[in-house]
C-alpha cells in the first residue's frame, strides 16, 4: 500500500474509533456518573489472591503467546495460560474440566503443537510481498473489542446467584449420557473424521512428493 | 476483592483479545493456531464463568467440555495443514499462501 | 385616299377546316429532311432532298391557293377565314389556341411566302449544288417557311411570337449554316442577339396592352409608381367581391352582336373590341396615361421596337449585314422578301392601334425615313455586291416603316410586296453573278458581264428599273404612294406636340433616299455588268465571302496554292473550270425570269387612282383588314402628279449620276472623289463605325460584366460554398473531438472507473486468511458497535 494511503486509511481508521470511543464515553458517562458502586476496597484473601495469580498467568501466557518473537517462547506462553485456565477452572468449580483441560489442551494440543514448530522450524525471515495490514491495525481492533468486552464484563449488570458446588465428574458422565448423549455421539463422530482427515492431509502431502 | 463474574469476564476478555491479535498479527502459522487455541479457552471461560455463576446446572461445563474436545481435533487437523502448507511453500509463513490473491 | 369613317361591326368568321395544311407541309418536309435527310442524300440522291422540300411547298402553295379562292369568293367584308386546332393554354383571362386565321393581309403574305419561297427552293437546287450538307440547308429553309407561315397566319399573339422566335430561329441556322468559318458563326449569333433585343420591346409592349384592357393603371401618391386596377372603367361587375377575380367572359352587345370584352391576346378580338366604337374599349384606351405618358404611344413604340429588331431598323439593323455571310438564296429569302418584313406586317396588322397614337405613327416614320437615308449613304460606297443588296434592304424596309407609320397601311404593305419581288430578283441575281464569277463578290473583280450572262443581266436590270421607281415596275407605284401620303399625313406627333411640318418633312428626306437608293442600285448594275470583266482567279477578298463549304480554309490559303485551290473547285453545273463567268444554268435562270416577271407585274395591283379613278386593286383588297382611320390632307391632282414627277425625277437624277460615273467604269470620278472626301468616305465606307460603337458600348460592357461575374462567383461565391464546407468540416472536427474526448472519455471513463475500482476492490482479496478474518472481525465488531450506539 502507498504510504499515502496508508496514511489516509491510518487517520480515517483512528478517527473512527476516537469516534466510537467518544459515543461509547457519552453514552455511558451517565451511567457512570450514576455511579456503579464498585467494590474498591474490602478484604482481600488468599483466594483473591490466588485468583489474581492464576488470572495473571492466564493474561501473562497470552500476551506471551501473542507478542513474544519466538515461536517456542509463544509455545511456553501458550502452557502458562493453559495452566492458569486450568486453575481458573478450578476456581470456578469445574474440577474435571480442569483436569481435562490440562490433559487434553497440554498434553495433547501443546505437545501437537511444539512438535509441529519443531517440524516447521526453518520459517525463515522471507521477505513476502504480500504486506498485510500491520499489527498496528490488528492492535486496534483487538484493544477496540477488548474494550467492549471488558464494558460488557463491567458494566452491564450481573445478576449472580449464589449456586451450589461439588463435584462434577459424575454429573457430567450422567449428562453426556443422557441429555447431551446426541452431542456426544456427534463428537465422536466429528473425532472420528479428523483422524482420518488429519492423516489424510499429512499423508498425500508426503506421498504428493 | 472477591472475584465476581466481571473479573472472570474481564479475564476471558483479555485472553480472547490476546488471541485475535495473535491470529491477526503473527506470520506464522503455528502461532496463529496458538492464538485459536486461546480465543477458544476464553470462551471456555466465559461458558464456566457463566454456569457458575449464572446459569447453574452442569450445561456449561459440558458445552466447555464439548469445545474443549473440538478444539484438540481442529488442533490436529489444522497442525496436519500447516505441515501440507510447509511442503507445498516450503515456509509456514502465512503470507506465503496467498495464491487466492487478485 | 381616306378612309370614310366607317361604322364597323365585329368580324365575320368563317371556317376553313383545311388552313392548318399550309404551315403543315412544309413541317414535314423539314421533319424528313432533318431526320432522314442525311440517310436519304447518301443512299437516294440529294434530288430527293429537294424534291421532298419543293414537293411540300409546292403543295403549301397550291393549299393557300385554295384559301385564296375561298377568300375571294366571299363578299369584300366578310373575307376572315378561321381554323382552329386545339386550346394551347388558359390561364386566368390568358387564353390562346393554336389557330390560324386568313384574312386580307395575312392571305397576301402567305402567297409571297409560299410562292417566292417555293421559287427560292428552286433556286436553291443549282445553287447550293456542290454543298455536302445539302440535306440540312433544305430541312432549315422548310422549317423557316413554317415559321414564317405562323407568324402570318397565326390567329393571335402566342401563334404569331412562336412564328417571330422560329423564323429568328432559322435565320441564325441558315445564317451559319456554314458554320465552321466562325467569322459566319458570330454573324448567326450577332443577328440572333440583336433580335431578341427586339424582342424584348415586343413582349413588354404585348404585356402592357394585355393588361390595358382589362384595367387602368392609376398613379400612386407619389406620382412615380403607378398601381394596376383591374377591370375598372368599363362594365365591370359591381358585384364581384374581388376587383382581381374575373366573373367570367365578358362582353359587350352592339347593335346586336356580342363582343367578347377584356384582355385577350387573339387579333381578331382584340379589333373588335377597340375598333366598334360601341364597347368603350378604344375610349378607355385612348384616354389611358401611364407615367404620363399616353398609353398606346408606349405601346406602339414597345412593339416598334421587336420591328426595329426584326425589320433591321435604326439601331438594331446592324446584323442585316453581317447576315450576308448566309447563303444567297438565305439573304434573298429571309434577309430580302420575307423574315425582314415581319415587323412591318406586324405594325399593319395593329394598324387600328397605332392609328389612336399619332406620337406613335410619328415615331415609327421617323425611324423609318432616317433609318432609309442613313443605309442608302452606306450602300454609296460598298463595294460587296451582297453587302450594297443588304443595306439596299434595310433602307427599303424603312420605307415601308415611313409607309405604315404616317398611316398609309396599305402603301406599306403594297411596298412590301413589291420589295419581295424586285429584292428576290436582285439577290437570286447577284447570286447567279457570284455563281459565274466563282465565287468572286467584289464588285471592282466584274464588269461587263452583261454579255456573258445575259438572261442575269437583263433580270437584274428590271429589279433595278423597280427599285429605282421607274414607272411600268412595282417599285414606282409603292414608293410613290408612300411619299405622297407621307406629304399628304399632317396629324401626326412628335412626342406629343403636334408636328404638321414631320409629314412634309419626312417626304423631303425620303426623296432624298429615292435618289440615293437609285443611285447606289444603277451604280452596282454598271460596275458588274457593264465595261469589262476584271475578274482573275476569282478568290474573294472580303472576309464575308460565299465560299462553299468544303472549301473554306483552301480559300486563306488560295495565295500560296492557287493552283490546290482551283482543283478543289467543283463546279458540276459549270462545265469546264474557265476563268470566264458564263450564265447559270437554268433552274436559276428560270427563276430569275420569273421574278423578274413577277416584279414588273405586281405593279398591276397598285395603279393609283389618279391614273383610272378606282381604288388600287391591292388598296381595296386590303381594306377590311387594316381598318384604321386615319385622316390625310387633301390636295388637288395636279399636285398629286407633280409630286410623281418629282419621284420620276429623282430616280432619273439618281441614274444619271450613276451612270456617269460607272458605266463601263470609263470615268475617273469616282476615284477622284473618293480621294478628295477621302475622310468622309472612309467614314460612310467603315458604316459610320456604328458596329465599332456597339462594341465599345454593349458589348465590351457586357463582356466586362461576365468577366465580373465570373470573378464573383470564383472567388466570393466559391468562397462562401468553401467556406461552408469548411464549417461543415470543422463542425465535423468538433463533433469529433466531442465524441473522442467527450463521449469516448465518458464511455472510457465509465469503463476506467470500473476498472480502477475493480482494482482497488480486488485488493482485498490478499488470499490471506488472517485479512479476512480481520476483516470479519472488523465487520462484526462493527455492527455490534453500531447497534449499541444506535439503539
Amino acid at each position: 500500500m502507498r504510504p499515502v494511503n496508508k496514511l489516509i486509511a491510518w487517520t480515517l481508521g483512528s478517527a473512527a474509533v476516537v469516534a466510537a470511543v467518544a459515543l461509547l464515553s457519552a453514552r455511558l458517562s451517565p451511567a457512570l456518573a450514576a455511579g456503579s458502586s464498585r467494590q474498591l476496597a474490602g478484604p482481600f484473601t488468599l483466594a483473591d489472591g490466588v485468583f489474581y495469580f492464576l488470572a495473571a498467568l492466564a493474561v501473562g501466557g497470552a500476551g506471551g503467546v501473542a507478542f513474544s518473537r519466538n515461536i517456542l517462547y509463544s509455545a511456553l506462553g501458550l502452557l502458562a495460560s493453559l495452566l492458569g485456565v486450568s486453575g481458573l477452572y478450578v476456581f470456578l468449580s469445574a474440577d474435571f474440566l480442569a483436569v481435562a483441560q490440562v490433559m487434553i489442551y497440554i498434553g495433547g494440543v501443546l505437545v501437537l503443537v511444539l512438535f509441529a514448530v519443531m517440524l516447521t522450524n526453518r520459517i525463515g525471515e522471507v521477505s513476502i510481498s504480500n504486506a498485510s495490514l500491520g499489527w498496528a491495525s490488528g492492535a486496534i481492533l483487538s484493544a477496540v473489542l477488548l474494550a467492549l468486552l471488558l464494558l460488557v464484563a463491567f458494566e452491564v449488570p450481573w445478576v449472580s446467584r449464589a449456586v451450589a458446588s461439588g463435584p462434577t465428574t459424575a454429573p457430567l458422565g450422567h449428562g453426556l449420557l443422557q441429555q447431551w448423549l446426541l452431542p456426544f455421539e456427534l463428537a465422536s463422530l466429528i473425532l472420528l473424521a479428523t483422524l482420518i482427515g488429519a492423516i489424510v492431509i499429512a499423508r498425500k502431502e508426503i506421498r504428493a512428493e | 476483592m472477591v472475584p465476581t463474574l466481571s473479573h472472570f469476564l474481564a479475564v476471558a476478555a483479555l485472553l480472547f483479545a490476546a488471541g485475535l491479535f495473535t491470529v491477526l498479527t503473527r506470520r506464522n502459522a503455528v502461532a496463529i493456531l496458538m492464538g485459536v487455541e486461546l480465543m477458544l479457552n476464553a470462551a471456555n471461560v466465559n461458558l464456566v464463568a457463566f454456569n457458575r455463576f449464572v446459569v447453574g446446572g452442569l450445561a456449561g461445563q459440558t458445552f466447555a467440555l464439548f469445545v474443549v474436545v473440538l478444539a484438540a481435533a481442529e488442533a490436529a487437523v489444522g497442525l496436519a495443514i500447516v505441515l501440507s502448507i510447509f511442503h507445498t511453500f516450503k515456509t509456514i509463513d502465512v503470507r506465503a499462501a496467498d495464491l487466492m490473491r487478485e | 385616299m381616306e378612309h370614310a369613317i366607317q361604322q364597323l361591326g365585329p368580324t365575320v368568321v368563317h371556317q376553313a377546316g383545311y388552313l392548318w395544311l399550309i404551315p403543315f407541309f412544309p413541317a414535314i418536309g423539314a421533319l424528313v429532311n432533318s431526320l432522314f435527310g442525311i440517310r436519304i442524300q447518301r443512299t437516294l440522291g440529294k434530288r430527293w432532298n429537294h424534291g421532298i422540300a419543293i414537293g411540300m411547298m409546292a403543295l403549301s402553295f397550291l393549299v393557300a391557293l385554295r384559301a385564296f379562292g375561298q377568300l375571294y369568293a366571299l363578299p369584300g367584308g366578310e373575307r376572315f377565314l378561321q381554323n382552329s386546332l386545339w386550346n394551347m393554354l388558359t390561364a386566368g383571362q390568358l387564353t390562346f389556341d393554336l389557330a390560324f386565321a386568313l384574312d386580307p393581309l395575312s392571305m397576301m403574305m402567305v402567297l409571297i411566302i409560299t410562292f417566292i419561297g417555293a421559287l427560292i427552293h428552286v433556286f436553291s437546287v443549282g445553287y447550293m449544288a456542290d454543298e455536302p450538307s445539302y440535306w440540312r440547308f433544305f430541312a432549315y429553309m422548310n422549317l423557316f417557311i413554317v415559321a414564317m407561315l405562323l407568324l402570318v397566319m397565326g390567329d393571335n399573339f402566342a401563334v404569331m411570337f412562336f412564328g417571330w422566335e422560329g423564323v429568328g430561329l432559322a435565320s441564325y441556322l441558315l445564317i451559319s449554316f456554314w458554320y465552321t468559318d466562325i467569322e459566319k458563326a458570330k454573324a448567326g449569333m450577332k443577328a440572333f442577339v440583336v433580335n431578341r433585343f427586339g424582342d424584348f420591346g415586343f413582349i413588354l409592349g404585348l404585356f402592357l396592352l394585355f393588361w390595358s384592357l382589362g384595367g387602368i393603371w392609376e398613379p400612386r401618391a407619389d406620382a412615380r409608381s403607378v398601381t394596376y386596377v383591374p377591370e375598372i372603367g368599363y362594365k365591370a361587375d359591381p358585384a364581384a367581391q374581388n376587383p382581381f377575380e374575373s366573373t367570367g367572359p365578358r362582353s359587350a352587345i352592339v347593335e346586336g352582336h356580342t363582343i367578347k370584352l377584356g384582355p385577350t391576346l387573339n387579333f381578331r378580338e382584340l379589333r373588335d373590341q377597340v375598333v366598334i366604337e360601341g364597347t368603350g374599349v378604344g375610349e378607355h384606351l385612348r384616354h389611358q396615361k401611364l407615367w404620363g405618358i399616353a398609353l398606346m404611344t408606349l405601346v406602339g413604340i414597345l412593339m416598334f421596337v421587336g420591328a426595329m429588331g426584326k425589320s433591321a431598323q435604326l439601331p438594331l439593323y446592324v446584323w442585316l449585314p453581317d447576315a450576308m455571310a448566309g447563303p444567297t438564296p438565305v439573304s434573298a429569302l429571309i434577309h430580302a422578301a420575307t423574315m425582314v418584313t415581319a415587323g412591318v406586317y406586324m405594325v399593319a396588322r395593329l394598324s387600328y392601334l397605332y392609328a389612336m397614337s399619332p406620337t406613335a405613327m410619328g415615331w415609327v416614320a421617323i425611324v423609318g425615313v432616317l433609318t432609309a437615308i442613313f443605309a442608302a449613304t452606306i450602300g454609296f460606297f460598298q463595294y460587296d455586291i451582297k453587302k450594297v443588296l443588304a443595306y439596299s434592304t434595310v433602307s427599303q424596309l424603312g420605307f415601308m416603316f415611313v409607309g405604315v407609320g404616317v398611316g398609309a397601311y396599305w402603301a406599306g404593305s403594297y411596298h412590301l410586296l413589291t420589295h419581295a419581288f424586285f429584292k428576290a430578283t436582285l439577290f437570286l441575281a447577284s447570286g447567279s453573278v457570284i455563281l459565274g464569277c466563282h465565287h468572286e463578290q467584289d464588285m471592282r473583280k466584274m464588269g461587263g458581264l452583261k454579255k456573258l450572262m445575259p438572261v442575269t443581266a437583263w433580270a437584274y436590270l428590271v429589279a433595278t428599273w423597280a427599285i429605282a421607281g421607274f414607272p411600268w415596275a412595282s417599285g414606282f407605284y409603292s414608293k410613290d404612294e408612300i411619299l405622297w401620303k407621307a406629304f399628304t399625313q399632317r396629324s401626326m406627333e412628335f412626342f406629343g406636340t403636334p408636328a404638321p411640318w414631320l409629314g412634309p418633312a419626312i417626304f423631303a428626306v425620303g426623296l432624298l433616299t429615292a435618289l440615293g437608293t437609285s443611285f447606289y442600285m444603277f451604280r452596282s448594275y454598271y460596275m458588274t455588268f457593264t465595261g469589262t470583266y476584271q475578274g482573275g482567279e476569282g478568290h474573294a477578298e472580303e472576309h464575308d465571302e460565299d465560299p462553299h463549304s468544303a472549301h473554306a480554309a483552301p480559300h486563306h490559303s488560295a495565295h500560296a496554292a492557287p493552283a490546290a485551290a482551283h482543283v478543289a473547285h467543283g463546279h458540276d453545273d459549270h462545265g469546264a473550270h474557265g476563268h470566264a463567268p458564263h450564265e447559270s444554268p437554268l433552274s436559276i435562270t428560270a427563276v430569275l425570269v420569273t421574278l423578274a416577271t413577277g416584279a414588273v407585274l405586281a405593279s398591276l395591283l397598285g395603279i393609283p387612282k389618279l391614273w383610272t379613278g378606282h381604288d388600287p386593286i391591292l388598296e381595296h383588297w386590303l381594306a377590311p383588314a387594316l381598318p384604321a382611320e386615319v385622316t390625310f390632307a387633301h390636295f388637288g391632282h395636279a399636285t398629286e402628279w407633280l409630286f410623281q414627277g418629282m419621284g420620276v425625277a429623282a430616280a432619273a437624277i439618281g441614274w444619271y449620276l450613276a451612270m456617269r460615273l460607272f458605266k463601263d467604269g470609263k470615268s475617273r470620278v469616282p476615284h477622284d472623289l473618293k480621294h478628295r472626301f477621302f475622310g468622309l468616305w472612309t467614314v460612310a465606307y467603315n458604316k459610320y463605325y456604328v458596329d465599332e460603337a456597339y462594341h465599345a458600348l454593349v458589348i465590351r460592357p457586357a463582356l466586362f460584366l461576365a468577366a465580373f461575374l465570373s470573378w464573383f462567383d470564383q472567388h466570393i461565391i466559391d468562397w462562401v460554398v468553401n467556406f461552408v464546407g469548411w464549417l461543415g468540416r470543422f463542425i465535423a472536427a468538433i463533433d469529433d473531438a466531442i465524441d473522442k474526448y467527450v463521449v469516448d472519455g465518458a464511455v472510457n471513463g465509465v469503463g476506467g472507473l470500473t476498472r480502477e475500482g475493480g482494482r482497488l476492490l480486488r485488493r482485498i482479496e490478499t488470499g490471506r486468511i488472517q485479512t479476512y478474518l480481520y476483516g470479519a472481525a472488523l465487520g462484526s465488531l462493527l455492527v455490534v458497535l453500531l447497534n449499541f450506539l444506535f439503539r
